[in-house]
C-alpha cells in the first residue's frame, strides 16, 4: 500500500478513475502513515479520520467549519470557526477531504516552524533540522507523503521557503488570485493562500480549484484561473538578478542553483542578467509593513468573543505587534510606515522594469539549506534575514514558485521562479519543463 | 476685563437606513432584535473575515456631501482607526481619515451665518454595551451598520446656532431619504468641540474640549452651555485649559473629565489593506447630483419668493418632504378651480389634514365647499333632481331597467342645474329614492 | 534608533499587551536592534514616489445593498469563554466582559 501514498495528485486522480484502488484504500493508507510518522514529525495538530475524497492537509491558519483552528497559537486553543474559508469550500466541491490541520509558526510569523505554541515540526530529511516556515507542517506533510497535497499561506516566503527546505513544490499565487476569506490574517496586503504539492502539475490543478473571488474578498479577482497547457520553454527569457547571487548565499547552494539555470538554458531558455537595484531595501521595508498590518490584525484577539488572553501570545507575535504599533504611532508614521510604502513602490517598479526584458526571474529561494533546530531562535533579526529572496514577491504582488532543483549535503534546495503579476501560467510552464527534465521529484526522505 | 467668546465645532454621526450593513450582508435593521442575531464573521470580527463595501452607503454619503455643497474627492480610501474597546470587535474601526469622500462644504443658518463643513466621510458603527451590575453585556447587531460623519469647522458661537444646524441636518437626512435621523433611537448623534478665546482674538485656541457620549440633544445643549461658563471661569482664575474629553452628568448638571490629553487615543491610522481604493468619476457624481431631490432650504426659499408665502408658514409647509409634496399637488389642482395658494396654505396649516389618508384633491373640494356655499337643502335638491330626470328621461329609464351607472348622467344634470353647488352625495341619495320603483 | 523601556511600556499599552519588567527589558533590546537595521531605509531617495498600499490591481469594488441571512445566535456565542451557570436573566444571548465605563 505504500505506493499509493507516493503518488502525486494527478496520478492519484487517474488511478482512482482507473479503479486501481478505492478512495477508502487511499484514505486508510495516508492515515496509517500519519499514525506512524506524525508523532516524530509533529506535522499535524489535528487529524481527521477521513474515509472518502482526496485527503489534503490544511495549514492551521485557514478556517475550517467545525474543525479546531489554532493558527499555531495558545490564544486560539479550542477555537472552532463557524464558517469555512472560501478555499475550503472550493476543495470540498472538488471531492477533496480534509485529513488534518497542520502545524505552523504562530499566526504564520516565522520562517522555521519553531514559533509554534505546539512544538516545532521536524524536517523529514533530517529530524534535527527545521523544515522552514511558516507553513512548516504542510510542507513536511507533503514531503513525507502524509497527504496528497496541502494548502499553506505565504506572506514573505512561507510557502516557497519550506517547500525549498523539504524538497517539494510550493506556489505563492499573485496577490489577488485566491480569496483570503477565512485565512486568519497576518499582513493583509501581503498574504496569499497557495498549494504545496508533489509536482508542478498538481500545483496548477489546485490553483485552478481555489482561484477566483466569491464576493467576500475585495482584493480578489473575479475570474477563476485556468492552466492552458504546459509545453516547451524554448525562447522564454529568464532573468537572473545579480543582487541575488552576492554574499550571504551559501556557495554550495549557489552551485546547485547555477546548475539548475544551466538546465533551463539547455531546454532553450534565454538567460539574461537583470538588476533589481532596490533589493537590499526590500527586507527593511517588509519588516515595517508586515508588523504594522499585524499589529492591527491581532487587535481582535481580546478574549471576549473567542480565544484566551493576549498574554498568551508567543514572543515573536508580541515583538511584531509592538514593532508595528510603534511604526504607526504618532510622530513615527511618516518616517517608518509611509516611507516603507514608498520603497515598496520602488521594489515593484524594479520588477516591472525587469519584466520589460524578461518573462520570468529565477534564483534561490533560501540562502541556505535547512538549519538546526534551535540555531536561530534567539536572534529574531537573523531569522528575518533568511527571507531575503522571497519577500520582494509579496511586496510587488507577483507570483512565485519553488521547485526542487537538487541537494546540498543531503538537504533539499529549491529553485525560485518569479513571474509577472497574474502570469502564473508562464511560471508554472518553466517549472514544469525543468521538473520533467530532471529527477529530483523521485527522491523521497527516508523516515 | 477680557471678554471671551465660544468657539464651537460640531460632529454629527448619522446612521444610514440601508438594507444591509456597511461591509457585510447582514441586515442593518437591528433595532429591537434579539441580541447577536444579525451578525456574521465580518461584523463580529472573527479571524479570517473580510469587509466588502456596500455601494448604496457610498452613494448616500455622496448625496449628503453634495447637499452640503462639498467637493467629492476623486480618490477616496478607507483607513483603520485603531483602539481597544469591547464594542469594537476588530480592535479597529474601518473609517476615513486622509482621503475622505466629501470635503469643504457649507450650510447657511436661519440667522444668515454660514457654517463651513470640513468633511463628510463614511465609517461603520460599533456594537452596543449595556451594564449589568459589575458586568458589561455586548450585542453586536449594530456593529458594522453604515455611518456618515459630518464635521464642521469651529464656526459656531452660540447654542441657538447649534440648535438650528442640528434641526437642518436632521431635515436634510430625512429629505434625502438616507436616514430617519431620530436622535432618541440613536440614528443621529451629536458631539461638540468647545473652546473659548478672547473676543478680540481672531485665531483658533490651542486646545479644545470634546463633549462626547451625550445621548440627547437637550443634554448636549446643557453641556455646551455649562462648558462655556466653566472654561471662562477657569481662564479668569488663571488656570490653563488643555485638550480633554468630557461627558455630561445629568444628576449633578455638570461636565466631567473622561480622558485627559495624556490618555488621548493614538489612533495610528493607516490605509485599509482589505479595501481597494475608490476612484469617483465625474459622471457618477453628476448622476447622483441629478438624483437629489429639491433640498429643504431651496424649497423654503422658493415658497417665499415664488408663492409669496410668509416665512413662518413656508417653514411649516416645507419642513417635511411628504407634506411639501402634498401641498404642491394641492396647488396644482387648486389652480384649476380658482383656489388661491394662500387659502390652501392656511387650510393645511390650520386644519392639519392627515395627508396619509386624504387626497390633495379633497382639500380643494373642502375649501371650495366652504367658500361658495354648498346646496344641501333636500327640498331644493329634490326640485332640481326632478328637473334633471325630466330633462334626461332615457337615463332615468336605463337606471330603472338595471343600468346602475346611468345615475351618473343624472347627477351631472343636477350639478349643471345648480351651477356646481349641489352636494353630490345628497344628490345621489335623492335620485335613488326618486327612481325607486 | 534605541527604544527605551519607557517607550516599550507606552507601545505595549497602546497595543494592549501587558508586559513584565523583564519582558520590557528584553523587548527594548531586541526591538532597538531591529529598528537599527530598518534605518537603512533612510538611504533611499523617495522624493516624488507615490506610496503603494495595495497590489491587487483593483478599484471600486462594491456590492449591491442586499441583506442575507446571518449566523445563528448559537453559532455566534459558541466560542465565547465558558460562563458561570445560573446567569441572571437578560444575559442570555450577550457576550459578557468585566465592567467597562465611559470611553
Amino acid at each position: 500500500m505504500s505506493d499509493i501514498t507516493s503518488l502525486t495528485l494527478t496520478q492519484t486522480l487517474k488511478a482512482l478513475e482507473d479503479k486501481e484502488f478505492s478512495e477508502q484504500d487511499l484514505n486508510r493508507a495516508y492515515l496509517e502513515r500519519i499514525k506512524s510518522f506524525n508523532p516524530k514529525l509533529n506535522a499535524f495538530l489535528e487529524v481527521i479520520e477521513t474515509k472518502l475524497g482526496i485527503p489534503a492537509a490544511i495549514k492551521d491558519v485557514i478556517s475550517t467549519k467545525g474543525i479546531p483552528t489554532t493558527a499555531g497559537s495558545k490564544v486560539l486553543e479550542g477555537y472552532i470557526p463557524p464558517y469555512n474559508a472560501t478555499v475550503i469550500n472550493r476543495l470540498l466541491e472538488n471531492s477533496v477531504s480534509i485529513i488534518g490541520k497542520t502545524n505552523c509558526d504562530e499566526f504564520a510569523m516565522g520562517g522555521s516552524g519553531e514559533n509554534s505554541a505546539y512544538g516545532p515540526t521536524k524536517n523529514p530529511w533530517d529530524i534535527t533540522k527545521v523544515p522552514g516556515g511558516s507553513s512548516s507542517g504542510s510542507a513536511t506533510a507533503v514531503a513525507a507523503d502524509l497527504c496528497v497535497f496541502a494548502l499553506g499561506s505565504d506572506t514573505g516566503g512561507s510557502i516557497r521557503q519550506p517547500a525549498s527546505l523539504t524538497g517539494i513544490v510550493g506556489l505563492k499565487p499573485s496577490y489577488g488570485r485566491v480569496s483570503r476569506y477565512g485565512l486568519i490574517a497576518m499582513a493583509s496586503s501581503l498574504d496569499q493562500i497557495g498549494p504545496l504539492t508533489k509536482s508542478v502539475e498538481d500545483a496548477a490543478l489546485v490553483l485552478e480549484w481555489i482561484s477566483g473571488s466569491d464576493g467576500m474578498d475585495s482584493n480578489c479577482r473575479a475570474e477563476k484561473w485556468e492552466m492552458r497547457g504546459m509545453g516547451e520553454i524554448r525562447g522564454i527569457k529568464v532573468g537572473i538578478p545579480k543582487e541575488y547571487f552576492g554574499k550571504g548565499l551559501d556557495p554550495k547552494v549557489k552551485k546547485v542553483i547555477e546548475d539548475a539555470i544551466k538546465k533551463l538554458e539547455e531546454l532553450g531558455a534565454e538567460i539574461v542578467e537583470v538588476s533589481l537595484p532596490h533589493s537590499p531595501y526590500a527586507l527593511p521595508a517588509y519588516y515595517i509593513i508586515n508588523p504594522s498590518e499585524i499589529s492591527a490584525n491581532m487587535a481582535r484577539f481580546d478574549g471576549i468573543r473567542y480565544g484566551s488572553a493576549r498574554q498568551n501570545f508567543g514572543q515573536e507575535v508580541k515583538r511584531r505587534i509592538m514593532l508595528g504599533t510603534f511604526a504607526l504611532s504618532t510622530g513615527y508614521y511618516d518616517e517608518y510606515y509611509a516611507k516603507a510604502a514608498k520603497v515598496r513602490t520602488l521594489v515593484k517598479q524594479d520588477f516591472e522594469k525587469a519584466y520589460e526584458k524578461v518573462d520570468v526571474i529565477v534564483g534561490p529561494v533560501s540562502p541556505t539549506t535547512a538549519w538546526n533546530l534551535g540555531e536561530k531562535v534567539d536572534d529574531p533579526l537573523k531569522m528575518y534575514l533568511a527571507d531575503i529572496y522571497t519577500i520582494s514577491a509579496n511586496l510587488a504582488g507577483i507570483p512565485g514558485l519553488s521547485v526542487p532543483c537538487g541537494f546540498s549535503e543531503g538537504l533539499p534546495v529549491g529553485l525560485q521562479i518569479l513571474g509577472k503579476h497574474f502570469d502564473e501560467e508562464t511560471v508554472l510552464r518553466v517549472g514544469y519543463a525543468y521538473e520533467q527534465a530532471t529527477n529530483w521529484r523521485k527522491e523521497k526522505p527516508k523516515l | 476685563m477680557t471678554k471671551y467668546e465660544p468657539v464651537i465645532g460640531l460632529e454629527v454621526h448619522v446612521e444610514l437606513n440601508t438594507k444591509s450593513k456597511m461591509f457585510c450582508r447582514c441586515s442593518a435593521d437591528y433595532f429591537g432584535k434579539e441580541p447577536n442575531t444579525h451578525t456574521c464573521p465580518t461584523c463580529l470580527g472573527l479571524p479570517g473575515a473580510l469587509p466588502y463595501i456596500n455601494e448604496q452607503a457610498i452613494d448616500d454619503c455622496i448625496k449628503i456631501g453634495l447637499a452640503l455643497n462639498c467637493t467629492i474627492s476623486p480618490k477616496s480610501l478607507f483607513e483603520r482607526k485603531n483602539y481597544f474597546y469591547p464594542d469594537l470587535p476588530k480592535g479597529y474601526q474601518i473609517s476615513q481619515y486622509r482621503w475622505p469622500l466629501c470635503v469643504g462644504g457649507k450650510i447657511t443658518l436661519d440667522s444668515g451665518e454660514v457654517i463651513r463643513i470640513n468633511r463628510a466621510h463614511q465609517e461603520e458603527d460599533t456594537g452596543k454595551l449595556t451594564h449589568k451590575g459589575r458586568d458589561t453585556l455586548i450585542d453586536f447587531n449594530r456593529s458594522g451598520v453604515p455611518l456618515v460623519e459630518v464635521v464642521t469647522e469651529p464656526d459656531f458661537t452660540n447654542v441657538e446656532q447649534i440648535r438650528d444646524y442640528a434641526k437642518k441636518l436632521q431635515q436634510l437626512f430625512r429629505y434625502l431619504g438616507v436616514s430617519n435621523a431620530d436622535m432618541e433611537r440613536g440614528d443621529m448623534r451629536l458631539e461638540a468641540n468647545v473652546s473659548i478665546r478672547p473676543e478680540t482674538d481672531g485665531g483658533l485656541p490651542n486646545y479644545r474640549v470634546e463633549l462626547k457620549n451625550i445621548n440627547s440633544f437637550r443634554f448636549m445643549v446643557a453641556a455646551v452651555e455649562y462648558e462655556i461658563k466653566r472654561q471662562i471661569a477657569a481662564i479668569e482664575k488663571g488656570e490653563k485649559l488643555s485638550q480633554e474629553t468630557r461627558g455630561w452628568d445629568e444628576d449633578k448638571k455638570c461636565t466631567y473629565l473622561q480622558r485627559s490629553k495624556e490618555e488621548a487615543h493614538d489612533y495610528r491610522y493607516f490605509p485599509e489593506p482589505d479595501l481597494p481604493e475608490l476612484i469617483l468619476d465625474t459622471k457618477k457624481i453628476q448622476q447622483i447630483k441629478n438624483s437629489l431631490p429639491e433640498l429643504p432650504w431651496s424649497r423654503l426659499k422658493r415658497y417665499e419668493e415664488e408663492f409669496k408665502i410668509k416665512r413662518a408658514d413656508a417653514q411649516i409647509l416645507s419642513e417635511d418632504k411628504k407634506l411639501a409634496e402634498f401641498f404642491e399637488r394641492a396647488l396644482e389642482y387648486g389652480k384649476k378651480h380658482q383656489v388661491s395658494t394662500q387659502e390652501i396654505a392656511n387650510f393645511i396649516i390650520n386644519r392639519k389634514p392627515d395627508i396619509n389618508s386624504v387626497l390633495p384633491t379633497q382639500i380643494i373640494e373642502d375649501i371650495k365647499g366652504k367658500k361658495v356655499g354648498v346646496i344641501d337643502n333636500d327640498e331644493v335638491l329634490e326640485k332640481l333632481a326632478n328637473q334633471a330626470i325630466e330633462d334626461n328621461q332615457k337615463s332615468a329609464d336605463d337606471y330603472k331597467a338595471g343600468k346602475e351607472n346611468a345615475i351618473q348622467a343624472l347627477i351631472g344634470g343636477v350639478m349643471r342645474l345648480s351651477k356646481g353647488k349641489a352636494d353630490a352625495v345628497s344628490v345621489k341619495k335623492i335620485l335613488e329614492r326618486l327612481l325607486k320603483i | 534608533m534605541k527604544l527605551t523601556k519607557d517607550q516599550v511600556r507606552h507601545v505595549a499599552k497602546l497595543a494592549n499587551l501587558p508586559l513584565t519588567s523583564e519582558e520590557e527589558e528584553k523587548y527594548s533590546e531586541q526591538l532597538s536592534k531591529i529598528l537599527e537595521y530598518i534605518e537603512q531605509l533612510n538611504k533611499v531617495d523617495t522624493t516624488g514616489v507615490e506610496p503603494t498600499f495595495n497590489v491587487s490591481g483593483q478599484e471600486n469594488v462594491m456590492r449591491k445593498d442586499e441583506a442575507e441571512s446571518s449566523l445563528s445566535q448559537e453559532e455566534v456565542l459558541q466560542n465565547a469563554p465558558k460562563k458561570e451557570k445560573g446567569l441572571p436573566a437578560g444575559q442570555a444571548g450577550f457576550f459578557v466582559t468585566k465592567g467597562v465605563f465611559d470611553k
